[in-house]
């Protein structure tokens, strides 16, 4: 799925600054440099004000900046280390890695509906970890580690095991991207549907426990679910940033792909297998974060006006969506309700925007 | 591209092609035979069987006896409405592939039933309303003025509404409400509770009012759908070559866009958001009958329906004692066969 240019370009063509390094060539472009730069001084600004002011606890800048180096009293070091530091952390980690997921997805599929929701990671997760919160809930026979760590594992294995069950089931002789698409939907119709039903049988409020899980929420954040997200991204990041040359050229179409000199088959798995474990391991320690993988690289894209999405500037632009999102949900209500309500709120209407406002610049 | 569909669009005009809207015109003959068999199990199958038969001749000739109670009164509007339910979602899904150009959309892509459910977890919070048949005119209401957001949305520019600007501005309303129905159902454990077992989608206990309220908006629907067909046939072509050939891209779209709204709106509000249904029927019509949209359109309907009956039969006889939705048949069933259905063959490109 293309957009179908408005009208011919002026024929003469640009000369592009570009650096060289050995056989390496990079682009030099302004703009979307400009708005990765920007992007991320947003979240730097919202990961300190994370820092600063996410509960009422009364702490300066100067408290925080005393805490951090080691000289805070036990009440300071407990918020500053245990409430706040792995909340926002968890936030920013999820976030870029749902966006970075999205971004790969859309461009390897050519297609903007592509998502962990779409390709059957989110829902696979969900019915891992409805599972555990539904019949661990039921029996009330769960506590300690089980009841600490059995939904993100729940959700991790759920994930996991239902894109293996995609990729395998779509493949033949290669992943052909509808297919891969279709099957994907295919699955996630049926964990939801799965899901669905089984909190129709519940106890109400555990069906409300399932549902503030299923919109993706910051309430459980703490250190454990920050280190597989940091070492997912860790690893996982330099490794799409290897194969971004090899992404840009594959939403050229498979041939074009094959003539630029890439292995379509190995590097479009080796993609989809990133951004899979990224959104499962996202998914896992916040739940399905509502429309941040969808909205992230579209929006990034459109404020870059490129073809296709940025990897990195989609990554931090989920990353400080999650963040922002995460801040209003702790703060706006007394009633906390979870990040996954306020990134669609604040996420659909700037898409909107920029939809429209794309518009008018045709027009013009 | 099925064979039958390539192969008749390389045949001149003439006898030949002839031959093949027969068979096309067969095809829909057997698939009406299909749909009356998923109708007869229908009223004969559930917690009473009753032999089709007899079920058949107490429609006719009520006798006033308890199978005829149950024939007439529960059953025959039940699986009216299943019928209309399936045909609504499956014409729609193939408007709204159509339209988008995209082989995963299905009918709730342009946030028409979340602007339904939105309207029902709204009128249950604010209002309390607490009947199917008082949601179905918040959930018709709220499907049409989501998708007119969409479509307003969409289409700002000099060149109306195009298929991705479509595609993405639907996936955002439908971001948007889903947020707002998660926040306003963890905020009021009421909501929570009409709402779960609302998005299932059911056919189960819709009082035959229900029928009635939402047949006007399927029949407007249906219409403009056909007269939509022609129009998506050059629109396929894309964008630029239709408008070459003279097609008023905008007035298409926004025909389709309409039908789309007042079926899946009056599909939704009836029964629920049923899924499976309107993502899998184009597909299959497709695969039987080629890229013909005038062919198309009357394949899904018939399908969806046939579709819908099944499942809701299934339903009633798996579960024991109570019955399982039609909306979770549908996936827990639909989501293999759909799935070997994509494997066995090419899949035709939109």
């Amino acid at each position: 799925m293309t957009d179908s240019p408005a009208r011919p370009r002026p024929a003469a063509p640009k000369r592009r600054r570009s650096l060289r390094l050995g056989p390496l060539t990079l682009l030099w472009r302004t703009r979307p440099l400009l708005v990765a730069l920007c992007v991320f001084a947003v979240l730097v600004v919202a990961f300190v004000r994370a820092l600063l002011s996410f509960d009422d606890y009364p702490m300066g800048s100067a408290d925080v900046v005393r805490t951090l180096v080691g000289g805070g009293d036990s009440g300071e070091t407990f918020v500053l280390f245990t409430l706040r530091m792995p909340r926002a952390l968890t936030a920013a980690l999820v976030g870029a890695a749902l966006g970075l997921a999205g971004a790969i997805m859309q461009s390897l599929t050519r297609n903007p509906l592509a998502s962990p929701d779409t390709l059957g990671v989110t829902w696979g997760a969900s019915v891992g970890a409805i599972a555990v919160i539904i019949l661990g809930g039921s029996t009330g026979q769960v506590s300690g580690l089980v009841s600490r760590l059995g939904v993100p594992v729940g959700a991790l294995v759920g994930g996991v095991l239902v894109s293996m069950v995609v990729f395998g089931l779509a493949w033949s002789s290669g992943l052909e991207s509808t297919r891969l698409l279709l099957v994907g939907v295919a699955a996630s119709l049926f964990c939801s549907n799965l899901v669905y039903w089984a909190m129709s049988w519940t106890q109400v409020q555990e069906a409300s426990r399932a549902q503030t899980w299923l919109t993706g929420s910051m309430h459980a954040a703490d250190w454990d679910r920050v280190g597989p997200a940091a070492l997912a991204l860790a690893v996982l990041l330099p490794l799409s940033l290897a194969a971004a040359h090899a992404l840009r050229a594959l939403t050229l179409g498979d041939d074009s792909a094959r003539g630029l000199g890439v292995r379509v088959e190995r590097a479009r798995l080796l993609l989809l297998l990133i951004a899979t474990l990224l959104a499962c391991v996202a998914v896992s320690a916040a739940g399905p974060i509502t429309f941040v993988a969808l909205a992230a690289p579209q929006i990034a894209l459109r404020l870059c006006k490129l073809a296709q999405p940025p990897l990195v500037t989609s990554a931090l632009l989920g990353s400080a969506l999650t963040l922002a999102a995460d801040q209003i949900a702790a703060g706006l209500f007394t009633v906390s309700l979870p990040v996954g309500v306020f990134t669609a709120v604040l996420g659909a209407p700037y898409l909107m925007y920029l939809i429209v406002r794309r518009h008018r610049e045709h027009h013009l | 591209m099925t064979e039958a569909g390539a192969s008749s669009l390389r045949r001149p005009r003439g006898p030949v092609s002839l031959l093949g809207r027969r068979r096309r015109a067969a095809g829909l003959l057997l698939l009406i035979a299909l749909l009356s068999a998923a109708a007869t199990l229908s009223i004969s199958v559930g917690a009473r069987a009753i032999p089709p038969p007899e079920a058949w001749r107490v429609l006719f000739s009520p006798d006033g006896g308890e199978a005829s109670v149950i024939v007439r009164e529960l059953r025959l509007p039940r699986t009216l409405l299943g019928a209309l339910v399936g045909l609504a979602l499956g014409v729609a899904g193939v408007l709204m592939q159509s339209h988008t150009r995209n082989p995963i959309a299905d009918p709730s892509l342009l946030g028409v039933s979340q602007g339904a459910a939105c309207a029902v977890v709204v009128s249950v919070f604010t209002l309390g309303v607490t009947t199917l048949s008082g949601y179905v005119w918040f959930a018709i209401a709220g499907a049409l003025l989501s998708s007119i957001v969409v479509f307003a949305l969409a289409s700002g520019g000099s060149r109306g509404p195009t298929p991705v600007t479509l595609v993405l501005a639907g996936a955002a309303m439908t971001a948007l409400l889903t947020g707002i129905i998660s926040g306003i159902v963890l905020l009021d454990e009421r909501s929570l509770e009409v709402f779960r077992f609302w998005r299932i989608g059911s056919l189960a206990g819709r009082p035959t009012d229900v029928l009635w309220q939402v047949l006007p908006f399927l029949l407007a629907g249906g219409v403009l759908a056909v007269a939509n067909a022609p129009g998506m046939n050059i629109l396929a072509l894309g964008d630029d070559v239709a408008t070459a050939l003279g097609q008023r891209i905008r007035r298409v779209r926004a025909t389709g866009v309409l039908a789309i709204a007042l079926l899946t709106g009056a599909a939704v509000a009836a029964a629920g958001p049923i899924g499976f249904v309107g993502l899998m029927t184009p597909h299959l019509a497709r695969a039987i009958i080629g890229p013909d949209h005038r062919w198309i359109v009357p394949y899904a309907a018939l399908l969806g329906a046939a579709i819908v009956l099944f499942a809701d039969v299934v339903g009633r006889v798996f579960a024991g004692s109570g019955e399982v939705e039609v909306g979770v048949v549908l996936a827990m069933v639909g989501a293999p066969v759909f799935v070997a259905l994509i494997r066995s063959r090419r899949l035709v490109s939109l």
